[in-house]
């Protein structure tokens, strides 16, 4: 329920931004991230980005959602 | 890291912690990604005899009480009203029925991954009400605190919120003060702490004395906070450390922080199992009353009769193991579950079953 996944921010249009999710585009709200630029990796949780990550955090989070996600299936 | 180097690792903390551990410690985990990650790793059986995990109340649908689910289910019949659910709380069983069953009845019930599409059915369907049900702990709330801010910024007057919203730190002090349940360190939940930070879990090592560190989801994570927790024991040195750098700081998201004190109060709220805990769930505040749904569509319902034998309360405060639940494998399966501790994949019953099956005999 609390699981987070990792994604980089392509563009930002006001409120929302695109974001690339393993290689799926997806338009997500940054209104709890104000500070996220495009460039920047981000936590998302139901649709929305809830902190600012470095790029060596989202990666080792990234498998370790792969995985949490597979034990879901 | 890579798989093997990962490996090695895990080897190696497990051998520290087999070293160092000097004394019995029984530490809760109180997050259900942490209960699916320990028990699909089958951490339990490398840990050294004097390590016990115990699930705690960390699954926000498991913890969902019987008669909050009857009135959801009562407010989901009305003409003209479409309630909108994250998946995982469709098949979970108030006393009658659940949202699968109502919507297979005629209830309009739409599953959605976020509380923006919500939004976009309120949208789209000015002629009817959209009810968000909110169900999440302090991960999920600041996403629903903003979808409302949206909602008041669209002047969207057909969304409200089902506030189901529970707060962690509350429940782990009833936890502490229950003389039955016997913890001496937890896991904190990551995410929740994404967004909290540190601070509101302070009491617990400076009024209890009580090592917690806020965890990843990994099994070297896991293992990573539990040799943390024997360290700090061996040093007397409670505190809450983060194990979890990756994504959490000590100061937490103060933005989505002030979206939730913004939108939300926090009242009494009733837990499974556990019963009504002062100040640990979440209530919109009186000036967006109009988005409070209880409110707006005031139902009751007559509080229905527990199952028989279901032991959610004693599971969710680690008092019994989900196979010492004299249901569970038999009348009590994910395919027909009788808990929510046996619906939620990360319900601690699920988590048994999925994983656990061989060595309980069941
Ligand atoms: S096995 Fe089923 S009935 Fe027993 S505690 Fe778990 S969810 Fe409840």
């Amino acid at each position: 329920m609390c699981l987070a996944i990792p994604s980089k921010i392509l563009k930002i249009n006001g409120p929302t931004a695109e974001v690339d999710i393993a290689g799926n585009v997806k338009e997500v709200n940054i209104m709890l991230t104000p500070e996220a630029k495009v460039g920047d990796y981000v936590l998302l949780h139901a649709g929305y980005a809830i902190q600012v990550i470095d790029e060596k955090s989202a990666e080792e989070i990234f498998d370790a959602w792969e995985d949490a996600h597979e034990a879901l299936q | 890291m890579r798989h093997s180097s990962k490996k090695e690792y895990a080897r190696y903390l497990l051998d520290r912690l087999h070293q160092e551990i000097d004394r019995p410690v029984t530490v809760m985990e109180v997050c259900g990604t942490h209960t699916v990650a320990i028990a699909k790793s089958g951490l339990r059986e490398l840990l050294p005899e004097k390590m016990h995990l115990l699930s705690g109340p960390g699954c926000p649908v498991c913890v969902t009480d019987d008669y909050d689910l009857d009135v959801v289910m009562a407010m989901s019949r009305q003409e003209g009203l479409i309630m909108a659910t994250f998946g995982d709380m469709m098949r979970v069983p108030g006393t009658e029925s659940s949202l699968l069953q109502e919507k297979s009845r005629g209830a309009d019930v739409r599953v959605v991954y976020s509380p923006s599409d919500a939004l976009q059915l309120a949208k789209e369907n000015p002629e009817v009400d959209v009810v968000f049900l909110g169900v999440g702990f302090e991960t999920t709330t600041p996403v629903v605190a903003a979808a409302i801010d949206q909602a008041v910024q669209m002047g969207l007057e057909n969304f409200s919120v089902f506030s189901l919203h529970k707060l962690v730190p509350p429940i782990m002090r009833v936890l502490l003060d229950d003389p039955e349940v016997k913890i001496d360190a937890f896991l904190n939940p990551g995410h929740v702490c994404t967004i909290l930070g540190t601070e509101p879990f302070r009491f617990i090592a400076e009024e209890y004395g009580k090592p917690c560190v806020v965890t990843g989801f990994e099994a070297v994570d896991i293992l990573e906070a539990l040799l943390l927790i024997v360290r700090q024991y061996r040093e007397e040195s409670p505190a809450v450390d983060i194990q979890y750098k990756r994504a959490v700081r000590p100061e937490g998201n103060p933005v989505a922080v002030g979206f939730i004190e913004k939108y939300f109060t926090p009242v009494q709220s009733r837990w499974r199992g556990i019963g009504e805990v002062p100040g640990s769930g979440l209530e919109l505040r009186d000036e967006y009353v109009q988005y409070d749904a209880r409110k707006r569509f005031p139902i009751t319902v007559k509080p229905g009769k527990c199952r028989k034998g279901c032991s959610c309360g004693e599971v969710l405060k680690g008092l019994k193991l989900p196979y010492e639940c004299p249901l569970f494998g038999k009348v009590c399966t994910p395919a027909k579950p009788v808990g929510p501790c046996m619906v939620s994949t990360e319900g601690s019953c699920a988590a048994y079953y999925r994983y656990g099956r061989q060595k309980a005999g069941v």
